[in-house]
């Protein structure tokens, strides 16, 4: 995939692979956990929790940047259903592993990334450009406001 | 790469078949993401095996549509279609989608329950137990301490855990059809001594000593601790397995609780130190009179009118104990007219509930005794609805909000007066 970037990446994360694969998107980031079953509209690839910051958002295309997953043990059916309907997230960081959220990370055979040497929650602001290559265990950001 | 022993690596290489190959790929994958170093054996394995609605069916027209494809490509992930045989491992299925013969009164179309009977058969006819609750405990799959098993349903999961000393993950659908076959489940997590340590104390300063008063001690806990596992002594009595059914149920639902310890009532807390695994640690959260009134009002934020149309209970799926209680609280009573009362359990606790005569008590009231699922998981309720009273936090976490309604907490009595009054008249004591 190209980059459109040419500029060196501002920030370099390493962490563990969950799924391998590259990817290169925009982040859609959270600082709180994700609830499946009842709390993604799978046919939409949206939050629907009431009370989450990311209601009423759809991550279809993006890179997932959150804690982790909660919640019901339909976690990872609903988001294997979001491959289905094309409403896929490209790719997901992630802090704490959970059987949900790594179960989901492997049905939706997306590149995903665990146990981080610094916290992308930190370092990665939603609209950032950011590429994942899960092989190498590397994730680079560039900036929006740079 | 996580490390297989000679059988495993048999399986891998397609000893056993196509199918068990497939799963065996799908658990490796699921292992090294988790990070696992190997597997334990399993043999008690309890999910939602193929049953798919019907868009999902349509979806893979092309590999032919029917349980065969939708095992094979969703449930085992596989990018080819296998021959699916019987299940290997002791193999359960856990809730449903609608009551096998109020399903009309659910509102469900022909084509659904027709779908509904076809995944049925399947399930049957693949060696697997159609137990269809979310309750396997309460219909003939009761774990021993120790016991390695992979199941699905959070509060069925606690319920494992804590109650009984089973080990399981909050395992998904896709990791519980490959056990199935495999007989396998990554090393990980609750399988493991180191894991299953407290990690934060909640001082209970109030009495606790009611099925209501648990399930709100459940739900403050959840909110506290998160998806950590609490330790909690101070005044908890009168332990039942009912109590500790709504208690897990909601701490699962409020933060995602998949273990806890109650020091002198559960298997693993004989002692705060033994439940810690040493020192305590953490934080230590205090439930006390006024964290019980805060509980009590989180629950009942959601419900302004107090004219109740519809009455849910049986979340988690009713035991037996508490169908007679219902039975007797309702004996001689009428639902209103203007008000329905759905009570749901399991067919083998419904099977006793009919020997017992309380199926006669429900049908003279005007209540219905249904299966196989609840009023989240079928998202059906009586048509109309808008108001709901219900006597499970963990329902109230999760149905109002899917079905755009108002919903009540409150106490099994309170419930039933509701249903026969339609109005709400509860409060805390």
């Amino acid at each position: 995939m190209a980059t459109v970037d040419v500029r060196e990446p501002d920030i370099v994360i390493r962490g563990r692979k969950v799924v391998g694969g590259v990817v290169e998107g925009e982040a859609l980031v959270t600082q709180q956990t994700i609830s499946g079953w009842g709390g993604v509209n799978p046919m939409k690839g949206e939050v629907i929790e009431s009370h989450h910051e990311l209601r009423g958002q759809s991550f279809a295309g993006k890179i997932l940047v959150f804690p982790g997953a909660k919640g019901s043990s339909g976690w990872s059916g609903v988001f294997h259903m979001t491959r289905l309907t094309d409403k896929a997230p490209l790719g997901m960081l992630f802090n704490i592993t959970t059987t949900k959220a790594a179960l989901g990370a492997v049905v939706l055979r997306v590149p995903t990334l665990t146990d981080f040497d610094i916290d992308p929650l930190d370092h990665i602001e939603t609209g950032d450009r950011v590429r994942i290559d899960a092989d190498k265990g590397e994730v680079l950001v560039w900036k929006k406001s740079v | 790469m996580v490390k297989l022993s000679d059988d495993e690596r048999a399986m891998l290489d397609g000893r056993d078949g196509a199918a068990v190959q497939k799963a065996m790929e799908l658990l490796v994958r699921y292992a090294d993401a988790l990070g696992a170093e190997d597997f334990v054996y399993t043999n008690n394995v309890a999910g939602v095996p193929g049953s798919s609605p019907q868009w999902v069916k349509e979806y893979y027209a092309a590999d032919g549509g029917d349980y065969r494809a939708v095992f094979s490509r969703f449930d085992l992930d596989s990018d080819e279609v296998v021959d699916v045989p019987r299940m290997n491992a002791f193999s359960c299925h856990l809730q449903g989608g609608m009551d096998p013969s109020m399903w009309q009164e659910q509102g469900m179309t022909e084509q659904a329950f027709a779908n509904f009977q076809q995944d049925e058969a399947e399930v049957a006819a693949h060696g697997i137990q159609v137990l269809k609750t979310c309750t396997p405990y309460l219909a003939g799959n009761v774990p021993v301490m120790g016991e390695h098993c992979a199941w699905m349903e959070s509060s069925a999961v606690v319920f494992c855990n804590s109650v009984i000393g089973g080990r399981t993950n909050c395992e998904g659908r896709e990791s519980t059809s490959a056990a199935m076959l495999a007989n396998r489940i990554p090393n990980f997590g609750f399988h493991r001594d180191e894991y299953r340590k407290g990690q934060h104390r909640v001082r209970v300063d109030v009495p606790v000593d009611s099925i209501f008063e648990w399930g709100m001690l459940g739900y403050f806990t959840g909110g506290a601790v998160e998806d950590t596992i609490p330790v909690l002594d101070g005044a908890i009595s009168e332990q039942s397995l009912i109590r500790h059914k709504h208690f897990g149920a909601a701490a699962a639902s409020s933060g995602g609780v998949e273990m806890y310890h109650m020091v002198g009532i559960t298997p693993e807390a004989p002692s705060m130190e033994a439940a810690f695994g040493g020192a305590a640690r953490g934080e230590t959260f205090i439930y006390g009179p006024e964290e019980r009134r805060a509980v009590y009002e989180r629950l009942n934020s959601i419900g302004s009118s107090t004219d109740v149309d519809y009455v849910m209970l049986g979340c988690p799926h009713y035991s037996i104990e508490q169908i007679a209680e219902a039975a007797r609280l309702i004996e001689g009573r009428k639902v209103n007219a203007n008000a329905e009362l759905w009570i749901f359990t399991s067919r083998a606790v419904k099977a006793t509930a009919e020997a017992s005569g309380y199926g006669d008590i429900f049908r003279a009231a005007g209540a219905k005794l249904m299966t196989d699922t609840c009023s989240a998981i079928s998202q059906a309720v009586p048509k109309g609805t808008r108001v709901a009273a219900l006597d499970s936090a963990k329902q109230v976490h999760y149905l109002p909000a899917m079905m755009g309604i108002e919903g009540w907490y409150g106490t099994t009595a309170e419930c039933i007066d509701a249903a026969c009054s339609g109005k709400w008249r509860g409060s805390l004591r």
